[in-house]
């Protein structure tokens, strides 16, 4: 039987650590992931976990010691925001390149500046070339089940996994939510079992060693290959975590597609919002959809593209900014996946909810509109947009 | 088991390198020639030699085998030339040259 509790983000993330028992945990604290370190180390003092928490002096340590755990053998996982991820910059791409399956909770928050504490993805989507799987969550419920599934995800492809939720929204919220038998998700995730750690006695090993130009392509088109290789585990994993709780995770989810004549795909918290205006808007009789990401990386291209242009236009929400002057990351990629099809919808992008600026039920009302003008007047105008800003154009 | 670092070259694909370029054995670093971009050559003079193995520590790779308690001659195929050995050398016991092909 499911436990009924309820709990904020942080807290879930924290119980499905205690629940998972990891054997590393090495992780420094910032806002608003802070609390994750924190409930879990209490677990760990309490000893409710038997996990090794080592308190280090910055994130770029707590990722170094993820990868030196990760390597010798160890299942380590981590938990960071903003700053703290830029400043694991540089060990992303080691740990991915070295393969090494490190899951980290990333609770979304503003890159400075100017300095902001509250959330948007500009921190995850800046690390998006580092070789990461990502994960985000709309909901409390889904960061839990996504921290559980990221183990196994990442451990069968061998690659470091960023599970993500909204700073403050999902993080700091309190919501009901079912949690899983200690036994059941200890079950679920197994023991790691690395085939190659170096702790091996009988096997000597030597990780992240020079690659010299003859050599380092292959490496890299090796990596490129897990991500695609990881497509299959993901759906893999869902579907052994559907049997055990019912609860059904995709690619991505389509919330009122089937029929619908104009669409917008969103990532994270902000599709609860979308959804309570597609509800609405349904009852007035508009025929609109929404389609929530939840994997980021791998890219799910094919899929995603299909769902798409089931819609004769489609709005693509990014909740950061890349400065390239064509949109936002989530748009470039959407877009582009859609190039193939023979009949594509109208894309545009609406860059919002930056620094925390709240998106609210009647910007989405505004964006359908949008939508619906674009389909009638056959015309998507500017593509690049923002929405929720003040404009002096508009006053 | 999985490809071995011996076994990988410059002709070896994607697929046949090792995952995350582990290495799996040890010491392959024997396999390489890092001495090639040496532009000065130690020359150990055998018979000026004492046997006193301060050379041994001092040098920074581990150009200098050592057997039974005693040094051999150097391992050029890893010396870098850095001449380390001959001014440590109490005994003049080792030559510092240029590099000729």
């Amino acid at each position: 039987m499911a436990i009924r509790d309820r709990l904020s983000g942080n807290e879930a993330v924290a119980i499905a650590m205690r629940q998972i028992e990891p054997d590393v945990m090495g992780a420094f604290p910032i806002t608003p992931s802070t609390e994750i370190p924190e409930y879990f180390s209490s677990f760990i003092a309490d000893g409710l976990a038997d996990t090794e928490f080592i308190a280090v002096e910055s994130e770029h340590s707590a990722m170094s010691t993820c990868m030196g755990a990760s390597a010798a053998g160890a299942r380590a996982v981590t938990a960071t925001s903003s700053a703290g991820l830029a400043y694991m910059w540089e060990l992303l791409y080691v740990v991915a390149s070295a393969r090494l399956p490190v899951t980290m909770a990333v609770v979304n928050r503003a890159l400075t500046g100017p300095i902001n504490i509250n959330n948007d993805h500009s921190d995850s989507m800046g690390a998006r070339d580092s070789g990461w799987l990502q994960i985000y969550a709309e909901t409390n419920q889904e960061v839990y089940d996504n921290f559980i599934q990221a183990i196994p995800i990442a451990e069968a492809a061998r690659l470091p996994i960023m599970v993500c939720q909204d700073g403050f929204i999902t993080s700091h919220g309190v919501s009901n939510i079912d949690l899983i038998e200690d036994e059941k998700v200890k079950g679920f995730v197994g023991e790691y079992r690395p085939e190659n750690y170096l702790l091996k006695h009988e096997n000597p090993l030597a990780v992240g060693p020079y690659g010299t130009s003859p050599y380092y392509m292959e490496f890299k088109r090796q990596q490129a290959q897990s991500m695609k290789d990881a497509m299959p585990i993901i759906m893999d994993v869902a579907e052994r975590f559907e049997r055990m709780t019912g609860r059904k995770y995709g690619f991505f989810e389509e919330y009122m597609m089937d029929d619908a004549e104009v669409a917008l795909v969103c990532i994270g918290s902000s599709a609860g919002t979308g959804k309570e205006a597609v509800d609405r808007l349904r009852a007035e009789g508009k025929k609109v959809g929404l389609i929530k990401l939840r994997v980021f990386r791998p890219f799910p291209r094919i899929p995603l593209a299909e769902a798409m242009c089931k819609v004769k236009a489609v709005a693509i929400m990014d909740k950061a900014e890349s400065f390239s002057n064509s949109g936002g990351p989530l748009f470039n990629e959407a877009r582009s996946s859609l190039y193939d099809l023979k009949d594509k919808p109208y894309a545009i992008n609406y860059i919002y909810g930056l620094g925390g600026r709240d998106i609210r039920v009647e910007d989405f009302y505004d964006i359908y509109q949008d939508l619906f003008v674009i389909i009638e007047h056959d015309d998507p105008g500017d593509v690049y947009r923002y929405i929720g800003v003040r404009d002096s154009r508009f006053r | 088991m999985k490809t071995k670092a011996s076994e990988l070259n410059e002709q070896s694909t994607w697929q046949e390198v090792t995952t995350g370029a582990e290495i799996y054995e040890p010491a392959t670093s024997l396999l390489v020639n890092t001495g090639e971009w040496r532009t000065m050559r130690p020359v150990f003079l055998k018979d000026k030699c004492k046997q006193c193995m301060l050379c041994v520590p001092f040098c920074p790779d581990s150009s200098i085998p050592v057997k039974d308690g005693k040094r051999e001659d150097f391992d050029l195929m890893h010396c870098k030339g850095c001449g380390i050995c001959a001014k440590v050398c109490p005994f003049d016991a080792i030559d510092f040259v240029e590099e000729v092909k």
